[in-house]
């Protein structure tokens, strides 16, 4: 395949998991964005400062991603993994205050709501913070792995 | 092509029904809890020292835990006495304090102390008229409330004497202690007849208040 964008028509297959990829990520940032809003907006948990500026990397995902589904356009990457990158930063950066490795007195936050305070728990590890990580670090690869697959 | 659309608007669907019903039993699940809460706690609902306004023989009782320094009480104020000058000798309110925001407690004191003087109410009002100065989100400063109060009638002197009564910071405490017996984390907070609103808002006190008086009158 060559660089073009909208590029389908050698192999209809590569392009339809190409395109599949790209809808999974789309489903996982639309996911991220409904559960921060769920926390938020149904359980109340008040938004700490970090999860705001993590917010405000995924939300226009939600709207950025589906531009390139329709038709598959690859240069949505450019424009999305930027922000992904930089709410990687934030998430991983929650992550070490939240588990101790960097120290509280560090935060950005400790007016207000504290970054570190616990609402949720699932099996003892996946706190709010951890799920954003992992959310923001499958996208991450999957963004990766399609710029390589559409790019020769 | 077609089949993508279709993928797409199935994986949206999805997600969103996932939300909405998550989010509806979620909040039915909380609202059980909180009915089941005040159920265990109902002698934490009113107090003997409870100030309150409307007959005693009204059979419709609004619990209120509010907090003088808070915008949302201030706009419900008008609110429950309209409720209440359309079914007159209907409705009871008690009033119950629950002073989260900082500094606020010194309101509360000023209340109380304004009712042995029998101005409660008139001093409640002018509180909530002045509320945006002493008020106000970024600095709030109590003590500007005084001149608010100036043209009730109320004997300063004594005032600011009774607001040191031990008793006062007795009933604040009460309160407070009572407020987190029944899950009060924001104000204002109703109760109606013991029911907890089902979510907060006009409409729903509103309708919570009128099906009591259907079922009692």
């Amino acid at each position: 395949m060559d660089n073009n964008k909208g590029n389908h028509s050698q192999q209809g297959q590569v392009s339809g998991s190409n395109w599949a990829i790209l809808f999974v990520c789309w489903l996982i940032v639309t996911a991220a964005t409904l559960g921060s809003l769920f926390f938020s907006e149904i359980m109340n948990f008040p938004p700490c400062a970090l999860c705001w500026y993590q917010r405000i990397f995924i939300y226009p995902l939600v709207i950025m991603i589906p531009m390139g589904l329709f038709p598959f356009d690859r240069s949505v990457i450019r424009y999305s993994l930027p922000l992904v990158i930089v709410g990687w930063g934030i998430a991983f950066y929650q992550n070490l205050l939240y588990y101790g490795i960097i120290p509280e007195s560090l935060t950005p936050c400790s007016q207000g709501i504290s970054c570190k305070e616990e609402y949720i728990n699932i099996l003892g590890i996946l706190s709010i913070p951890m799920l954003s990580l992992i959310a923001f670090s499958i996208v991450t690869v999957l963004f990766v792995i399609l710029s390589r697959r559409t790019s020769t | 092509m077609k089949k993508q659309h279709f993928i797409f608007i199935l994986g949206a669907v999805f997600l969103i029904t996932v939300f909405v019903s998550g989010g509806y039993f979620y909040k039915k699940q909380q609202s059980e809890k909180q009915s089941q809460i005040v159920e265990e706690n109902a002698s934490s609902l009113v107090r003997d020292y409870s100030q309150t306004l409307g007959s005693d023989d009204a059979k419709v009782q609004i619990v209120e835990f509010f907090d003088p320094a808070c915008e949302t009480c201030k706009e419900f104020y008008t609110f429950v006495k309209d409720m209440m000058e359309a079914n007159p000798g209907k409705i009871q309110l008690v009033m119950r304090y629950a002073p989260f925001h900082e500094g606020a407690d010194y309101n509360v004191k000023i209340l109380e102390a304004a009712r042995k003087q029998g101005k409660y109410w008139e001093t409640l009002e002018a509180m909530y008229a002045g509320q945006s100065t002493w008020a106000s989100h970024d600095n709030p400063q109590p003590e500007l409330v005084w001149q608010f109060l100036a043209d009730i009638g109320l004997d300063m002197d004594q005032l600011r004497s009774d607001m040191d009564d031990p008793e006062i910071a007795i009933i604040i405490k009460q309160d407070l202690a009572d407020a987190e017996a029944l899950n009060v984390t924001k104000t204002p907070e109703f109760f109606v007849n013991g029911k907890p609103l089902p979510s907060f808002g006009y409409k729903q006190l509103e309708e919570l208040v009128e099906s009591e008086i259907q079922a009692n009158y």
